[in-house]
């Protein structure tokens, strides 16, 4: 015998429902069943949702204001009374600040009172530098001196090495992050003859111990320190540079703006340093963040860069 | 006669005019009202219209379809205010036309992004992004250097956009109420009789590019890029009276 509760059109469980009345191929009919209860109630909790958000969040706009529900926040204002609004993102956004600034007030009151060398001997201390300093570093710094702080040459500088265009005392970092910087050497490709220039190049090569034509270097030498190139104006007589001025060491084998380490022999090494001479610099500029971070952030990164490797 | 829902079901036309009717209701309600509350933009200091090269500069950012990756709207949440700067208001886009304010981030927010690096980084940075960002994936867009930039129609462009109510000046009379509500220096960069004049002074003066001798799409990009959230000074402004806008 065939099983006709299988069957949905001679069930008579399914028959009893209410259709359509529309029917085809002799069994197929389209059913008119109602809701599930488990959807309609689910709809009837939505609607009691939006009655309780109407009352506790803003929601409804009225004339030219709103409802602005009966749920507020409390937080502090810029004179550190408290004060509250009704429930807004902006509101519950400033509270939240503040509490995470209190959490970690601890933390930077300390850092804000010690000195700089004590905060690298305070584990505490400087594990909260290395962590908090590492967020602030890869938003702000990466872009230009990369993830590691190894610079890229041609363009920003390498922070972990020795070298310090500007000085890596601790206050001479604060102030680079602090005002910015702009570096400048003027192109000397139309004030020089091109052999000159090629003199010169020769004679920066040997300060660093590259190879280099000796009769080249010997012509490039007077020209360094007379007049005609004056170098040694920024450079110093023995080309290490002015810290104060930001012209570069010459004599420390660490190359920024000139791809010396990327040339792939000795000629190329000193033609890299050849169109340095010639195209100058004028693309040494670091932005000015006293503006963008806070004082507090700002003594955080100094410590962090300095940690880096290259401090001094 | 009581009501049945099979009528509605079994007429196409009227539920399409029921339909309309229940959708319109929530625009009506949710959007319609924000013309007239007053505190929808907030009442604060230094947003201006952009200049000639500024304006070009956003009209390659559509162009170029950055806003594809790219948002400029800073919600007020602390992980973005922590890593992009203060929330972004009503009123620091309400010369943008359209907004810039996007919904999607391949990219970062670029709502503040004026100051943050230097023009040698942005140029860089556009030509080759993987050179200075190495998990980057936007695309290169070398283009941008080598294409002088189209500055014969700018004064139509500030046309077009005085018309939807940016406050660029045609006369004498607007230019005075620039001076009273800009001052004197932004109100001459709003005069659409100089705009080629000044867009070449502005490119001339602020080298973005790095290369003065001619005007190109770089420079004015960048310039763009560089003015992007810079215009309030949120020092000046206590916290708690922007919250008093919501």
């Amino acid at each position: 015998m065939a099983d006709n509760s299988k069957n949905p059109a001679t069930n008579p469980a399914t028959t009893q429902v209410q259709t359509t009345g529309h029917v085809w191929d002799d069994d197929l009919q389209e059913f008119n069943n109602p809701l599930p209860v488990w959807w309609t109630y689910t709809f009837y909790v939505t609607m009691v949702f939006a009655l309780v958000y109407w009352v506790v969040y803003p929601s409804w706009p009225i004339g030219k204001g709103f409802l602005t529900g009966v749920n507020t926040i409390t937080y502090k204002n810029a004179e550190g009374q408290d004060e509250s609004w009704h429930w807004n993102t902006r509101a519950k956004l400033l509270k939240e600040m503040q509490d995470a600034t209190l959490a970690q007030k601890p933390y930077f009151d300390k850092l804000t009172a010690l000195p700089y060398d004590k905060i690298a001997k305070d584990p505490e201390l400087s594990s909260f530098v290395v962590s908090a300093g590492k967020t602030l570093f890869s938003d702000n710094c990466a872009p230009c001196h990369q993830s590691g702080g190894q610079g890229k040459i041609g363009f920003f500088p390498n922070l972990t090495d020795d070298d310090w265009i500007y000085g890596g005392s601790y206050d001479k970092i604060n102030e680079t992050i602090s005002n910015g910087r702009h570096g400048y050497m003027p192109p000397f490709g139309e004030a020089l003859e091109a052999d000159q220039i090629d003199d010169l190049a020769n004679y920066v090569a040997t300060l660093s111990g590259l190879k280099a034509d000796a009769a080249k270097a010997a012509k490039g030498k007077e020209l360094f320190h007379g007049q005609t190139g004056a170098c040694y104006y920024c450079h110093n007589n023995d080309g290490k540079g002015r810290k104060d001025i930001g012209s570069a060491n010459l004599t420390d084998k660490v190359w920024l703006w000139a791809d010396v380490p990327g040339a792939a022999d000795d000629a190329g090494k000193v033609a890299a340093i050849r169109k340095t001479i010639s195209t100058g610099v004028n693309k040494g500029v670091m932005p000015a963040w006293n503006g963008r971070l806070s004082e507090k952030q700002i003594k955080l990164l100094t410590e962090y860069v300095h940690e880096l490797g290259g401090g001094k | 006669m009581s009501f049945k829902h099979e009528i509605v079901e079994t007429n196409a036309g009227v539920l399409l005019v029921l339909t309309m009717m229940a959708i319109s209701v929530g625009g009506l309600v949710e959007i319609a009202p924000l013309f007239f509350i007053k505190d929808t933009t907030e009442k604060v200091d230094g947003v201006r219209p952009y200049t000639p090269l500024e304006s070009r500069g956003r009209d390659l950012y559509v162009r170029e379809g950055c806003y594809l990756c790219h948002s400029q709207m800073i919600r007020p949440f602390r992980d973005e205010q922590l890593r992009y700067g203060h929330y972004s208001l009503a009123a620091e886009s309400k010369y943008d036309h359209p907004f810039q304010w996007g919904s999607k981030r391949t990219g970062p927010d670029l709502a503040r992004v004026g100051g943050k690096y230097s023009n040698e980084w942005h140029v860089q940075h556009l030509l080759s992004p993987r050179s200075v960002v190495p998990e980057s994936v936007m695309p290169n867009y070398p283009w941008l250097l080598e294409t002088k930039l189209d500055i014969s129609d700018v004064g139509d462009r500030m046309r077009a956009l005085r018309v939807v109510g940016v406050p660029y000046s045609a006369n004498q009379e607007e230019y005075d109420r620039n001076v009273k509500q800009f001052g004197e220096k932004v109100a001459k960069t709003l005069v659409i009789a100089d705009a080629q004049k000044n867009l070449v002074a502005q490119a001339q003066e602020g080298n973005y590019d790095g290369d003065r001798s001619s005007v190109s799409e770089m420079d004015a990009l960048v310039a763009y890029l560089q003015v992007l959230g810079t215009m309030v000074d949120f020092s000046k402004i206590k916290p708690e009276e922007l919250v008093k806008f919501r």
